[in-house]
């Protein structure tokens, strides 16, 4: 039982991950209507960053900062140099377009960093384990990641819901050409909606990079995973990222943790040992295929948020 | 613009015999033709191997073009068929079953059934949550060849011996192999070449265009759809079996997503929807690749670039460029 609630915290911190990168995926993806391939290498930008300006500044929580203002200084600077001449283009001229980039990014990083990974130490007061409940020891860092990004998806939410950017991001997502035509400088609205979409991604990097190995193409993986969580939960939906971010997260990693040892039961060891990291690698993926067959919007449409 | 959604219909006509596009496949397959020449004259047998590569793959692509190209089915995870093919040969090979004439089969037959579950889920979606879904399945089956603790898992597979055809044609020589690999080529263009312009082909072209109207006027588009779904898939499975004989080695990797991309890369870059522009894409982007990463250490780093910009302003990938459609 206690093996349980760690792993369903874990499962948790996945799920507010996921959801930094996929926020920023599904903002892209509802108002631009851009596929956005090259997502995962500004999360792999922004732990490159915070290594390297850990390494320069010796504060883990000064490079922090200065990495996500870089994620989200490089996020612009993409938008206006590539990504603009993107949106008028239909969706496979965005997967070809991003996918060089993506290929791009890496290679830039092997050039500039070299092929070799890093390290992000983290500081000496984040690598004890506190007790959440009685019997369960969870590591600080952990615990970090699951505060700071649920504030940040707290911050999100006042953002996209109370204020006059967020305001606009809405109605974008909604009629991007009723807001250009209603006097709004529509280009500077979408160069800072992507600038907010890297942050974010560059933001999980960070989070992430003390606990993985900051390496070449960390952000392919979990791009995929980012967009299962955008299909199940609805494109262009902040809420529905949220919840299926967080379903998406749990099911990975108590599938991962116990899926095995359920199949023990009722299959011979052997069996079970194969089959279990398969189907729990595949879980997630049936979830989102499911969802695509029996509500292809996804489980929060846009257009009901 | 609706005209030129589908760039067959558009095209210029076939009457214009020597055109710079003409002129450009006919150097295509005279290269493809007599390059086993070419390591024969030098003794570069590395040529030879990039090429038998070359030509595997552009199968693949004119499979991926026969649905994406023509039916505008962005299938996203047609890596997973060169993996079933590929898995379909190097399983039965360590099972000890070594003839091609079951190992072929196997492999176009795995496939095609994978097509067929996969359209008839997928094919109920449109855009981009067909290209997500596609992903998915193909996400799935990665994951399950990397649970194949037997045949490799994480590490893939060797296969030990190419598959045995008994004395109609043998595998381990390398200039026969190519050859094969040229004459699965030619022949899966001209069946594509076939299909597309057949009245099925006529069904899944306007399915592209108008679905609704297709329905409207009484065609069962999704059954049409998914016919075409598994042909392309069929025969990507045998690129995959091809691929297996030629690397004598099997991995999670063959069907990663960031192949999948490649295959889309190679149809776009060539030329969606047109009959030789799959293997213009493969050959240009398989050798500009390879090209690159003998002059420079960071090749990705042009050919990146490369790619955006031919998403941004060239329309018609090369065929496109041939033919002097460039957007306005």
């Amino acid at each position: 039982m206690l093996y349980f609630i760690e792993q369903c915290l874990n499962g948790v911190q996945l799920g507010m991950l996921l959801f930094l990168l996929a926020a920023g995926l599904t903002l892209v993806f509802g108002i631009m209507d851009l596929v956005n391939l090259a997502h995962g290498s500004l999360y792999m930008l922004g732990a490159y960053f915070a290594a390297t300006f850990a390494t320069v500044t010796g504060s883990f929580v000064l490079a922090v900062i200065l990495a996500v203002l870089a994620s989200l200084v490089a996020g612009m600077v993409l938008e206006v140099v590539a990504i603009r001449r993107l949106y008028d283009r239909d969706h496979l001229d965005h997967v070809l377009g991003t996918f060089g980039l993506l290929l791009f990014f890496n290679e830039l990083v092997r050039l500039i960093w070299g092929p070799a990974g890093l390290t992000l130490p983290l500081p000496r007061e984040m690598l004890t384990a506190v007790q959440v409940i009685p019997g369960v020891y969870y590591p600080v860092y952990r615990l970090v990641i699951i505060v700071t990004t649920l504030a940040v998806a707290v911050l999100l939410y006042g953002v996209v819901m109370r204020t006059r950017l967020g305001m606009l991001i809405r109605a974008g997502a909604a009629n991007r050409e009723m807001v250009g035509a209603l006097g709004i400088n529509i280009k500077l609205l979408y160069t800072v909606v992507f600038g907010l979409g890297a942050a974010l991604a560059g933001f999980a990097g960070i989070m992430q990079a003390p606990i993985l190995t900051v390496q070449i193409g960390m952000g392919e993986n979990i791009l995929i995973l980012a967009f299962v969580v955008i299909i199940i939960g609805g494109i262009g939906s902040i809420r529905g990222a949220f919840v299926a971010s967080i379903l998406v997260g749990l099911i990975d990693t108590i599938g991962r943790a116990f899926l095995t040892d359920l199949l023990r039961r009722v299959l011979s060891t052997n069996a079970a040992d194969t089959l279990g990291p398969a189907l729990s690698s595949m879980s997630i993926y049936m979830l989102m295929a499911a969802v695509l067959v029996f509500r292809p919007e996804g489980l929060f449409p846009a257009a009901s948020r | 613009m609706t005209a030129s959604l589908d760039p067959t219909l558009d095209a210029p006509p076939q009457s214009a015999l020597l055109t710079p596009r003409t002129a450009l496949i006919g150097c295509f397959l005279a290269v493809l033709a007599l390059l086993p020449a070419y390591p024969l004259l030098t003794g570069d047998a590395f040529t030879l191997t990039l090429f038998t590569r070359i030509v595997i793959l552009a199968i693949g692509a004119v499979s991926l073009n026969l649905i994406m190209g023509y039916g505008g089915m962005v299938s996203f995870g047609h890596a997973a068929y060169l993996g079933i093919g590929g898995y379909a040969i190097g399983i039965l090979a360590k099972e000890g079953i070594e003839s091609g004439f079951v190992q072929w089969p196997v492999a176009i037959g795995a496939s095609a059934l994978y097509a067929l579950v996969v359209g008839a889920l997928s094919l109920r979606t449109r855009g981009v949550y067909f290209i997500m879904i596609t992903l998915a399945f193909a996400q799935m089956i990665y994951y399950v060849a990397i649970g194949l603790d037997r045949y490799g898992g994480d590490d893939g597979l060797t296969i030990y011996k190419r598959s045995q055809f008994g004395g109609v044609i043998n595998l381990n020589n390398n200039t026969l192999f190519y050859y094969l690999c040229v004459a699965l080529l030619v022949g899966s263009i001209y069946l594509v070449g076939r299909i597309v312009n057949s009245r099925f082909g006529l069904v899944i072209r306007g399915s592209r265009s108008n679905d609704r109207r297709m329905r409207a006027i009484g065609f069962p588009t999704f059954r049409y759809r998914l016919v075409c779904f598994i042909i392309a898939g069929a025969l990507c499975g045998l690129a995959g079996a091809l691929l297996a004989n030629h690397t004598n080695f099997i991995s999670p990797a063959m069907m990663h997503w960031t192949r999948s991309g490649d295959l889309i890369v190679m149809v776009v870059l060539g030329g969606l929807g047109s009959l030789f522009g799959p293997l213009i894409g493969s050959v240009t982007f398989l050798l500009l690749e390879e090209g690159l990463s003998r002059i420079t250490e960071y090749p990705n780093l042009i050919l990146g670039p490369i790619l955006l910009l031919v998403a941004v302003y060239v329309h018609g990938g090369i065929q496109g460029l041939l033919e002097g459609r460039r957007r306005a």
